[in-house]
């Protein structure tokens, strides 16, 4: 949005590894408790594989994805942890006309439900597709993960990392990458070399290490630009533009009426030879 | 006879078509009650991939641009001065405050929280294009309604307001101008942030511009095929003299229109064009049928003198604005192998708006000064009393409008 770029590297973010989740599903449950979140009713292989629910959705803040593949002749799992990425520069925070969404320093991206209007414009926005909508009821309102934020003001970790026995590890977003980096380096062959959200969306706080390529795991491919300096380099010519046409449509008024006036003064004077009068 | 009987028998005397289209509002007004009772989840076939339907593709997306025809037109008469085409500002004014009216009530459906839609005038978020557009909107749709007051006070014989909305004429003229110019663009701005969603065909950035000089044309065609039918249907004077010299303005902007399109379509797009052969027959119809073939027509002068001939080409040019629309807010948003179709609530209800678009401008044009307006001959001089003045003693101007 703005030319000064911010320090993020002291925000809290997720590390998450997913060659060491077991797919224990512990950060669902966790997640579903902490929120009080409604159960879903769910059915095995109703949506890409052996995952349930099938989707996130005003119930469901966070999930594991299951993805099946072969390996040296043996059937493996591989998982994907879904959830709200915090980004640096939110896209939702950007384009809520209410302003619901805030990126807060310590680095979750909260939402206020008492100004949302439910106008979605912040699930068309975002590129992850994760503020989900109450669609059952008659005045929806926007859900989404808020990285726990009411636990991470008292000094907790968010529900889903304290549950996670092995996978996720939570702390300053700098110090992460750089973990992650170091795992990398000593695991070369375990790892794939890159870093999801490190720099897509313009970074997010949420940091994803695999062991396959990640467009297979079901991560979408992102833009690296911050998503709000799409929109802003339109907005940003917003004053100038309302000067620039009431001010020359103006100027162009006031020429042609001044036009017009002094012709029909010429043509009074020529009608009656006398002085000009005042016309308006 | 009291008053209810009055208006009864008042309805009973209307067209065919004017009851039936009562009756479709009706609907409409009916299956918008049904989406507060029910919810948008039952009612919409709108999930949490697709989350913006028809109620945004067409009640605020489109008609918007399609309301465009009153700034355009003000612009044209009272800032360059082509003073013969002002008996049709009134009946663009109409058009346009009707439409934004029906657009604010299209943005209130659907809202999840209508009740709320005052937030966005309190809590500012000067990134957001929705919040722009918002503001824009309440602005216009006053200055609108402010501009529609004269054909009221005329009718009634007000002096007082009428003088004073004269003094205001020019300033309502030119701000009408440069906020219509800030939220036709910013409808396009909306789209800017839907990287990755919005298919290469229609995503650029020059796609706030697009929309600007679309939502003209739009606006420019849709006085063209108003007057004409007016004058078809409700035997509103001929006004195609003055349509002519509109039809000789239009391939102008059609031009400039064509020609940031093709440039930023070759010079400003990123991703692959040609991967979805669906999208690509989209954008040919919209570009060729909607753009290319109105402009050779209109480059005709023959076409142009043509009642019939101007006025296809003035629908094929709106068509193409709409078609526009929906590719950007509907077909080209959608995943591949995902489908959205309006559901029969969301269908009726944008039947129902259209329906009360059409009644109320008919309704309008039948019982307020809105064609037979020729500025030189209204009377804007205070009269003795402030009181409304007998039809008889005015200037022969003000009862213009009943003869």
């Amino acid at each position: 949005m703005s030319e000064i770029t911010t320090d993020y590297s002291k925000n809290k973010a997720f590390l998450i590894d997913m060659t060491k989740c077991t797919g224990c599903r512990g950060c669902q449950v966790a997640c579903k408790q902490w929120n009080q979140l409604d159960a879903e009713k769910t059915e095995f292989f109703t949506g890409e594989g052996y995952q349930n629910p099938p989707l996130m959705s005003e119930h469901t803040f966070t999930r594991i994805k299951f993805r099946d593949y072969q390996k040296n002749g043996q059937n493996e799992f591989a998982f994907y942890k879904e959830m709200c990425m915090h980004c640096n520069e939110p896209a939702c925070a950007s384009v809520c006309p209410v302003g619901a969404f805030k990126k807060t320093k310590e680095g979750p991206v909260t939402y206020d439900a008492k100004r949302c209007i439910g106008c979605r414009f912040c699930m068309v926005a975002c590129p992850f597709g994760v503020p989900k909508y109450e669609w059952s009821k008659a005045l929806p309102l926007v859900r989404k993960c808020t990285g726990c934020y009411s636990r991470i003001k008292e000094g907790q970790k968010p529900a889903c990392a304290t549950t996670c026995p092995a996978a996720i590890t939570y702390g300053n977003r700098g110090d992460l990458i750089k973990e992650a980096s170091k795992r990398i380096a000593s695991r070369p062959e375990k790892y794939l070399k890159k870093l999801y959200g490190e720099e897509e969306a313009g970074g997010t706080s949420v940091i994803y290490l695999t062991a396959l390529p990640f467009d297979e795991l079901g991560f979408k491919h992102v833009t690296k630009r911050p998503l709000p300096s799409y929109t802003w380099q339109a907005l940003r010519l917003v004053p100038g533009i309302f000067l620039t046409v009431g001010g020359s449509l103006s100027l162009l008024s006031w020429f042609t009426h001044r036009k017009e006036r002094l012709k029909k003064e010429a043509e009074q004077r020529d009608a009656s030879g006398n002085a000009p009068k005042e016309e308006s | 006879m009291t008053a209810a009987k009055i208006i009864i028998n008042e309805i009973k005397g209307y067209h065919q078509f004017v009851k039936f289209l009562i009756v479709l509002v009706a609907l409409g007004a009916l299956a918008s009650l049904v989406r507060f009772v029910f919810g948008l989840g039952i009612t919409t076939n709108l999930n949490d991939t697709f989350p913006w339907g028809l109620w945004i593709s067409f009640d605020v997306v489109t008609a918007v641009p399609l309301a465009a025809g009153a700034f355009t037109l003000g612009a044209i008469v009272h800032c360059f001065h082509i003073k013969k085409l002002e008996p049709l500002v009134r009946p663009a004014i109409v058009t346009g405050f009707l439409g934004y009216s029906l657009v604010c009530a299209g943005l209130l459906l659907d809202l999840g929280q209508p009740q709320r839609c005052w937030h966005t005038m309190v809590y500012w978020n000067p990134h957001s294009p929705m919040f722009e557009v918002s503001m824009c909107i309440a602005a216009y749709t006053t200055v609108l309604f402010l501009e529609f007051l004269s054909p009221v006070c005329e009718k009634f014989g007000y002096h007082v307001p009428l003088r004073l909305l004269r003094t205001i004429e020019m300033p309502l003229v030119i701000a009408a101008a440069s906020i219509s110019t800030l939220h036709q663009s910013s409808l396009g701005t909306f789209f800017l942030i839907a990287v990755d969603k919005l298919h290469s065909l229609w995503y650029n950035p020059l796609l706030p511009l697009l929309f600007w000089v679309s939502a003209m044309c739009a606006g420019i065609s849709i006085i063209i095929v108003e007057a004409t039918m007016s004058h078809k249907w409700m035997g509103q004077p001929d006004e195609s003299e003055l349509l002519e010299t509109l039809a000789k303005i239009l391939p102008y902007v059609l031009t400039g229109y064509l020609t940031i399109k093709l440039f930023s379509l070759f010079a400003l797009t990123e991703g692959p064009l040609f991967d979805r052969p669906g999208l690509v027959v989209l954008f040919a119809v919209e570009v060729l049928g909607g753009v290319v073939a109105p402009l050779v027509m209109l480059m005709n002068g023959n076409v142009r003198e043509d009642n019939r001939l101007r006025s296809t080409a003035a629908w094929l040019v709106i068509s193409g604005v709409i078609l526009n629309r929906f590719n950007v807010s509907m077909f080209g948003m959608e995943a591949p192998g995902t489908l959205y179709y309006p559901s029969f609530i969301e269908s009726v209800v944008t039947i129902g708006i259209i329906a009360a678009h059409i009644l109320f401008f008919v309704l309008i044009a039948k019982y307020f000064p809105i064609f037979e307006h020729h500025p030189e001959t209204v009377d804007y001089s205070i009269p003795d009393s402030f009181h409304k003045t007998d039809k008889g003693q005015v200037a022969p101007g003000a009862v213009a409008s009943k003869a």
